[in-house]
């Protein structure tokens, strides 16, 4: 589990990699909340590219994302999301809260 | 036997233990000669069934989990999710969608996804005692 993240005209994107579940969800939810507070972005970009697997853990990191996005007025925005991921946010609904963008390979 | 194969995992209730029995189960599925689409969601039911039992039935100690796999006639997957934890008391509510008490790092989805994923899903529980999950997911025959 690791990710990079980087800064760019305000807008922050943070590459989360793997397999996210309840395992290694804490450490995710609390790095992303750690580096919007640092940076305090116009909008926060969760890539999951390279993301081949999460479960309902998924989804509370995206919701602890949007959280944080929204106590500084920001937006987020969730961009490359593969099938198996796809199928849990729309399964609980987080396709509609969300802004989703499609890959760019 | 009324069953084609059979498989049984026991393991201590470590949060690292999540992807090594979704991963079993699927390997196991894989047999049946499932899409990636069927087996992504029986990856996931797994995952929700065993990081509820890590999390909520045995919230302070390491407790004993069990998964038993079962292929049925007609390309049926049966799975068993079980735990000789703290039980739920009020199961309905348990799967009311967003309600969790496992705080802001759970979601309360881990129910509707299991439910929505596998073709059958039921629940049963005793307080102090434990809970069992048991779920089905039909794989379709490809032509």
């Amino acid at each position: 589990m690791q990710f990079t993240s980087f800064l760019e005209n305000g807008h922050l994107t943070v590459a989360l990699t793997g397999e996210i579940d309840h395992h290694c969800a804490k450490h995710y939810i609390q790095s992303i909340a750690g580096k919007i507070e640092a940076y305090t972005p116009d909008v926060c970009i969760l890539d999951f590219q390279d993301v081949t697997f999460v479960d309902s853990s998924g989804i509370a990191v995206v919701i602890n994302a949007l959280r944080s996005m929204s106590q500084i007025e920001g937006k987020l925005v969730l961009t490359g999301i593969c099938a198996q991921p796809m199928r849990v946010f729309r399964a609980s609904g987080i396709d509609k809260l969300v802004e989703i963008k499609e890959a760019v390979r | 036997m009324k069953f084609n194969n059979f498989m049984i995992l026991e393991f201590p209730s470590k949060s690292s233990n999540e992807a090594f029995a979704r991963s079993a189960v699927a390997c196991f599925a894989a047999q049946m000669d499932p899409t990636l689409e069927e087996l992504g969601d029986i990856r996931t039911a797994v995952s929700e069934a065993v990081t509820n039992c890590i999390v909520h039935a045995y919230p302070d100690a390491l407790g004993i989990i069990t998964v038993r796999c079962r292929i049925l006639k007609d390309n049926v997957l049966d799975v068993v999710v079980k735990d000789k934890g703290v039980g739920i008391a009020d199961i309905e509510q348990a799967k009311r969608p967003m309600f969790t008490t496992g705080g802001t790092d759970r979601s309360g989805m881990g129910f509707t996804i299991m439910e929505s994923f596998m073709t059958s899903f039921e629940l049963t529980s005793a307080p102090g005692k434990g809970t069992t999950v048991h779920m089905r997911r039909k794989i379709q025959r490809r032509k």
